[in-house]
């Protein structure tokens, strides 16, 4: 009798782990999707989340490389000395003799004001400036024109005025059919140009444009530079933009600011990515809830389920197969709560950024992690059912009832 | 070594040991103070027998049943299943042991909802491998041998109590167990359909099954063969009668 027995152990086949595993879902459907329900508004968050941001992201990004990272403007800094700061006269000069740039603009403030007529009240300009420009600016600056036309505007002897957009809408012009005037400088000028939204210069928005030689003919214009636009070279945007104040005003450097602004949009983007740190937090709790959730149905069924286990004990079931059986259907639970949450997500994003005219872009990573995280959150969540129920002696699991 | 006939391993079992054996079973629960259920049961069913345990309640026959079928272990004493010395086994192998040499009907039948008649005996073979499509077809044979042959496609609750423990037993018999334990069988059901679940037991048992049936009423018992009367944990009768 020392020799041991061999008893051929039992065995479950893969088709029959899954078919355990599914047994306690088909007969309790409606408490199977409720309990995969929280995963799945949690991975659909994630995922929509990233997805979103991800989309929003590169609308953003697009939106910066079409307008360039390269643009720098230049002005004479504020609030030192004694606030006679400007740029000296041969300053575009200067900056456009530099290796790395590329294109250089200027423009001038005036000192006139401009009305839709002649009885407006004077000093209501309603924050319209008027500046001198030239034909370069439009090109420097990637704009464009809405209506008539830029350069030929800006090239007259006499004066013809260019509005930007904002300054169109407050002057209520919309088009430039012949004879549309404005009250300029004590004169009526005609307006021969209406132009597009500046990304990358908003304070030209609201700026009435009249061409540099009219406006030292009529408007005791001079060439002092209020601001110059500079684009460089992508590659050496910095160190142009170090060396470009000992360029405009060798004397002092210290009065000339250069400024990118490209700096604001990419701040921008970082503040959404800021934001999202604090949705994807939010869809992790509905994920952590969405297990505690599972976990808790799942030891309410072992708990319903005990004449079931004792059942299958008796039939050849080891501790192995019964915490198997378990561990399946909560990881089916959350696998099919993760893949319901992959869907809503992906739908969620589409729809969105469809609507907003942005890419849509579903980063498979999001996919791959939220299906991951559904499987992890199922495992966690189905290990103290399946133990407790795999720790049940088959005689206390049939006399439950 | 191994013996073809239904993949149980009889290793050191020889060809004329008992179906089942105890020895000097003693099962103890923990309380204060300890409540000795089983006080030194010896027992030896044979192979084509037909045993009735009959007592009151609390004599100890369920434990005596768990004990037989290695449900549970006991405080002392040694079960042989088939030969086979069950104390040196592992719960795993107990677990094998249980799928493959005895089979379990009990009071409240156990049937999985959800699952037609059919795929409830099949289960029967679940642990041990067998495909699928093998096992519905050995639990189509069996749902015939117990007369349930028209009724396979009907979910459990579909079914009347004696067609529910009918498909229990067929559950229980699909894998041709050598011990066949049936725990209270006719609990939960009147005496005419009680009459007709002893009549499929005895069929099997004509058929060579070797059938224990626990049991508190007494006319089941004395239709059978064998019965033996437990008291206090002890054995307190074991009677035969002849045949016929």
């Amino acid at each position: 009798m020392a020799d041991r027995p061999h008893i051929e152990p039992s065995r479950l086949r893969f088709g029959d782990v899954l078919r355990a595993g599914t047994s306690g879902l088909r007969t309790r459907t409606v408490r199977a999707v409720l309990s995969a329900v929280g995963v799945a508004i949690g991975i659909a968050s994630l995922v929509g989340v990233l997805g979103l941001s991800e989309s929003s992201k590169s609308d953003l990004l697009d939106q910066i490389a079409r307008l360039g990272t390269n643009l720098l403007i230049v002005e004479a800094s504020e609030g030192f000395g004694a606030g006679n700061a400007a740029l000296p006269v041969e300053a575009v000069g200067m900056v456009s003799r530099v290796g790395t740039v590329e294109n250089v603009s200027a423009i001038s403030r005036l000192d006139a004001a401009v009305y839709r007529n002649d009885l407006v009240p004077e000093g209501e300009t309603r924050g319209i400036s008027v500046i001198a420009a030239d034909e370069t600016l439009l090109e420097t600056l990637n704009g464009a024109v809405a209506a008539g036309n830029f350069e030929r505007a800006l090239a007259n002897d006499y004066p013809t005025v260019v509005l930007g957009a904002v300054a169109a809408q407050r002057l209520g012009i919309d088009n430039v059919t012949t004879g549309v005037a404005v009250w300029l400088g004590e004169q009526w000028v005609e307006v021969t140009g209406i132009l597009e939204p500046f990304a990358l210069a908003a304070d030209l928005d609201r700026a009435a444009m009249i061409g540099y030689s009219a406006a030292a003919e009529y408007f005791d214009g001079d060439d002092v530079p209020t601001s110059i636009y500079v684009r460089v070279d992508t590659d050496w945007v910095s160190q142009t933009r170090d060396v470009l104040p000992a360029t405009v005003d060798p004397q002092n450097p210290e009065e000339v600011a250069v400024s990118r602004p490209s700096d604001a949009l990419e701040a921008q983007a970082a503040a959404e990515q800021a934001f999202n740190t604090l949705f994807l937090g939010l869809g992790a709790v509905a994920l952590i809830v969405g297990g505690i959730g599972i976990a808790n149905v799942m030891v309410i069924g072992v708990m319903e389920r005990r004449g079931e286990i004792g059942l299958r004990r008796s039939i050849g079931a080891t501790r192995r197969h019964i915490r198997q059986q378990f561990l399946t259907e909560s990881l089916l639970l959350a696998g099919l709560g993760g893949v319901a949450g992959v869907v809503v997500g992906v739908v969620v994003t589409a729809g969105y950024a469809g609507l907003q005219g942005w890419r849509i872009i579903v980063p498979p990573l999001a996919v791959a992690g939220g299906l991951l995280a559904a499987l992890a959150i199922g495992v966690v969540a189905g290990l103290y059912p399946a133990m407790r129920a795999a720790r049940m002696s088959p005689t206390e699991a049939l006399r439950s009832e | 070594m191994t013996a073809p006939s239904g993949g149980v391993l009889r290793a050191d079992a020889a060809a004329d040991a008992p179906a089942l054996e105890l020895q000097h079973i003693v099962k103890e629960f923990p309380g204060q103070p300890p409540v000795r259920a089983l006080d030194d049961v010896s027992l030896r069913v044979d192979e084509g027998e037909m045993v009735a345990v009959v007592g009151p309640s609390g004599s100890g026959k369920s434990t005596l049943l768990h004990i037989m079928g290695t449900l549970d272990r006991p405080s002392s004493g040694r079960v042989l299943v088939d030969g086979v010395d069950t104390s040196i086994l592992s719960d795993a192998e107990l677990s094998a042991l249980r799928g493959r040499s005895i089979g379990f009907v009990f009071q409240s039948f156990f049937l999985l909802p959800g699952m037609t008649a059919l795929e409830n005996v099949a289960n029967g073979l679940m642990y041990s491998g067998v495909a699928v499509g093998e096992r519905r077809r050995l639990a189509g044979d069996a749902l015939e041998r117990v007369g349930l042959g028209h009724r396979l496609g009907h979910a459990p609750s579909e079914l009347s109590g004696g067609e529910s423990q009918r498909v229990a037993i067929a559950r229980a018999i699909i894998h041709r167990p050598t011990l066949l334990l049936a725990d209270e069988p006719t609990g939960n059901l009147d005496s005419a359909t009680s009459q007709g679940i002893i009549d499929v037991l005895r069929g099997l048992h004509a058929a060579g099954a070797t059938i224990v049936v626990i049991t508190h009423d007494a006319d089941i018992a004395m239709s059978l063969p064998r019965q033996v009367s437990l008291l206090d944990g002890r054995v307190q009768s074991d009677l035969r009668w002849p045949r016929g």
